[in-house]
C-alpha cells in the first residue's frame, strides 16, 4: 500500500476514534461523577448515609469493573439496541464504551473525594452549608485536581477500549490496526496507527497534567 | 468556630475562604466583597486576600480562619485548640488578636485548649475538665490563687523532687504578698531552702507555687507547717 492509500484510511479512522472517545468521555465524566459522589455520600458516616444503597451501588460498579471489555461489548448488545437503535457502527460502540468506563471513573471519583480533608467538610457543615452546597463547593471543588487527573486516565483507557470497537463495526484506529496491520500484514498501517495512538495518548496526558496542576493549590 | 488545623478550602484564596460562609448565608455578591475586605483587614491580612492557604504561614492561615468565623457576626466564637498547631511566637500574636477582638467587638470567646500558657495569658474565667467532667471553675486569677487548684498546678509546674537528706520538702501555693519565705525564716530562725518555684503577679497579687526545703523531719517541722497553713498557704508534700 502506498501513502496515498493509507492516508484516507488513517484520517477516517482518526475521526471515528475521536468521535467515539470524545462522546464517551463526556458521558463517562457525567455518569462517573454522579455515581462516585453517591458512593461517598451513601457510605457509612457520609452526608446521605444509606448502607443498602451504597452496597448495591458498589456491587453494580464492581460487576462493571470485572467484565473484560470485549465481553461487555457483546453482553450489552440488547441494551445498546434499546438506547441507540442499532448494534453496529461507531455510534453503537459509544454505548459499551460509556458503560465500561463509568464504573472505572466512578471509583476514581470516589477515591479523590475521600481525600478531601474531613475537617473542611465539618467546618462547612458548622457554617450551615446545605448538602448540595457541600457537594458542589467543597467536595467537587477541593477534589478537582484529582478528578481531572482521573479523567485523563479514563480517556486513555477509553482509547484502549475503543480498539475493540471493531467487533461491532465501530471502526477507529485500533480497528484499523487489527484489520490492516495484523490481519493483512500491512506493516506501514500498523506503524502509522500505533504512532498516532502514542501521540494522542501523550498529548492527552500532557493536557491532563497541565490542567490538574493549574487547579491544584497545594 | 476556629479549628486546630485551620480547615480552610485549599482550592480557594484567603478572600474566597472568608466569602464561603457569606455565600452559604446568601449574602449578595457585591456586599460579600466589601465584607470580605473588612474582615481580612480586621485580622491584619488585608494584603494577602489573593493568596491560597498553601502560600500562607500557620499564623496567617489561622487569621483567615478567624476572619471566616467572624463573617456571620457571631456573639460567641468557639476556638477549638486554635493555637495548638502554632509555634509559641505565632500563638502569642493570635492570642493578641483574639484579645483585641474580644474587646473591640464585645465578642465572647470560648477557648478550648490544653496549653496552660494560653489560659494564663488571655482567659478571664476557666473551667478545668478531667475525663469529661468539670472539676473546677472560676475567674482565672482567683483559681490560680486558690490553694491546691489543678489549674495552678498546671500553670505553675515544679520539676522532679530533689533528694535532700535531713530536710522536709513541701510545695507551697503562694498567697498574698509572697513574703512567706523570709517570714518563716525570721519567725523560726531557720534556713529555708528554695528548691523550685514559679510565681507571677496576676491582677496585682502574687500567685504561684514554691517548693521549699525545711531542716529536720516532717514531725520536727509540724509547727512551722501549721504556721504556714494558718497564714493562708496551701501545702502539699510532693511525691
Amino acid at each position: 500500500m502506498t501513502w496515498s492509500d493509507i492516508a484516507p484510511l488513517l484520517w477516517q479512522a482518526t475521526k471515528e476514534s475521536a468521535y467515539m472517545v470524545g462522546v464517551a468521555t463526556v458521558l463517562t465524566a457525567a455518569g462517573g461523577l454522579l455515581i462516585g459522589v453517591l458512593l461517598v455520600l451513601t457510605d457509612r458516616g457520609g452526608l446521605l448515609a444509606a448502607r443498602p444503597v451504597n452496597a448495591v451501588l458498589g456491587l453494580i460498579v464492581n460487576i462493571g469493573r470485572s467484565l473484560p471489555f470485549i465481553i461487555l461489548l457483546v453482553a450489552i448488545i440488547p441494551f445498546t439496541r434499546a438506547v441507540v437503535g442499532t448494534t453496529i457502527g461507531t455510534t453503537a460502540a459509544i454505548v459499551p464504551l460509556t458503560v465500561g468506563a463509568i464504573p472505572f471513573y466512578a471509583r476514581i471519583v470516589e477515591t479523590s473525594i475521600r481525600e478531601v480533608d474531613r475537617d473542611v467538610i465539618a467546618a462547612a457543615r458548622a457554617m450551615g452549608a446545605s448538602r448540595p452546597q457541600i457537594v458542589r463547593k467543597v467536595l467537587l471543588r477541593e477534589a478537582r485536581p484529582g478528578l481531572v487527573a482521573g479523567l485523563t486516565i479514563t480517556v486513555i483507557a477509553l482509547v484502549s477500549y475503543s480498539a475493540m470497537a471493531g467487533v461491532v463495526g465501530g471502526g477507529g484506529l485500533g480497528d484499523l490496526a487489527i484489520r490492516y496491520g495484523y490481519q493483512r500484514f500491512e506493516n506501514e498501517v500498523m506503524v502509522a496507527t500505533v504512532l498516532l495512538l502514542v501521540v494522542f495518548v501523550q498529548l492527552t496526558q500532557m493536557l491532563g497534567d497541565f490542567v490538574a496542576r493549574r487547579l491544584s493549590h497545594q | 468556630m476556629i479549628h486546630q488545623h485551620f480547615a480552610l478550602l485549599s482550592s480557594r484564596t484567603a478572600a474566597g475562604n472568608v466569602a464561603f460562609p457569606l455565600e452559604v448565608m446568601g449574602v449578595p455578591r457585591h456586599e460579600r466583597a466589601t465584607r470580605v475586605r473588612e474582615l481580612l483587614d480586621l485580622v491584619g491580612l488585608g494584603g494577602r486576600a489573593d493568596a491560597y492557604p498553601a502560600q500562607l504561614s500557620g499564623g496567617q492561615k489561622q487569621r483567615v480562619g478567624i476572619a471566616r468565623a467572624l463573617a456571620g457576626r457571631p456573639s460567641v466564637l468557639l476556638s477549638d485548640e486554635a493555637t495548638s498547631a502554632l509555634d509559641p511566637e505565632t500563638t502569642g500574636s493570635i492570642l493578641e488578636l483574639l484579645r483585641d477582638l474580644n474587646q473591640r467587638l464585645g465578642l465572647t470567646i470560648l477557648l478550648i485548649t490544653h496549653e496552660m500558657e494560653v489560659v494564663k495569658r488571655i482567659c478571664d474565667s476557666v473551667a478545668v475538665m478531667h475525663d469529661g467532667r468539670v472539676t473546677e471553675s472560676g475567674a482565672v486569677p482567683e483559681l490560680l490563687a486558690r490553694p491546691g487548684s489543678e489549674l495552678a498546678r498546671g500553670v505553675f509546674r515544679l520539676g522532679p523532687v530533689p533528694d535532700l537528706p535531713g530536710h522536709t520538702v513541701v510545695d507551697v501555693t503562694v498567697a498574698g504578698d509572697g513574703t512567706f519565705v523570709a517570714e518563716l525564716a525570721r519567725t523560726f530562725d531557720i534556713e529555708v531552702r528554695i528548691l523550685g518555684g514559679s510565681v507571677e503577679t496576676v491582677a496585682g497579687g502574687r500567685v504561684g507555687r514554691v517548693r521549699i526545703g525545711l531542716p529536720g523531719t516532717p514531725e520536727a517541722n509540724e509547727a512551722r507547717l501549721r504556721h504556714l497553713r494558718e497564714t493562708g498557704h496551701a501545702l502539699e508534700v510532693p511525691a
